[in-house]
């Protein structure tokens, strides 16, 4: 998983059967330090709870359509949760 | 697998259901002579790391999921052992 900065949110019209009602939000991945790192992507939010200006860790690949309810969907990322803390050393 | 090294927690009080009551720790990946490498990842910790600890990941889905003994677990990335000595030439 990776960290990333909720920037947006996305009202698509028209979906693929299974990602009807799912939350699409507009995602910055961040690097370790916390700074922004590379383009931004759509990712779809199994919390159903996360917002703009959010810190959030996200799965990439197979496993972010797992996270979904039903999982067989097509979806290459989605947020696991909402970081409430980060420590870092 | 990739080596790398324990740099900070996260803590979240909303996440999706399977994280509930698992640590999670960023990693960020060394290169073969220990030197921080820009990678880094998010992975549940099973060997009781922490940080500073050079520990070993596995960064793929099917056997993440064995790891944590679940089918349909959103799990990629979970640390399975601690570094004590790597040698490369």
């Amino acid at each position: 998983m990776l960290l990333g900065r909720v920037i947006g949110t996305v009202v698509p019209c028209v979906v693929c059967k299974g990602l009807e009602g799912v939350p699409m939000l507009m995602l910055q991945p961040l690097d370790k330090a916390g700074a922004p790192r590379g383009g931004t992507i759509v990712a779809a939010d199994s919390t159903r709870m996360a917002g703009p200006g959010e810190l959030v860790y996200y799965e990439g690949g197979r496993e972010a359509a797992l996270a979904l309810d039903p999982w067989f969907v097509p979806v290459d990322h989605t947020i696991i949760g909402i970081v409430d803390t980060w420590g870092q050393v | 697998m990739i080596i790398g090294r324990v740099i900070g927690t996260i803590t979240s009080t909303i996440n999706h259901p399977f994280y509930d009551g698992h640590k999670l720790l960023v990693v960020e990946r060394t290169d073969a002579q220990g030197s921080p490498m820009a990678d880094y990842l998010v992975a549940i910790d099973t060997v009781d790391a922490g940080t500073g600890d050079r520990v070993l990941v596995l960064d793929e889905g099917n056997g993440a999921r064995q790891v944590v003994a679940s089918r349909d677990a959103p799990v990629r990335s979970v640390i399975v052992g601690i570094v004590d000595a790597v040698t490369a030439s």
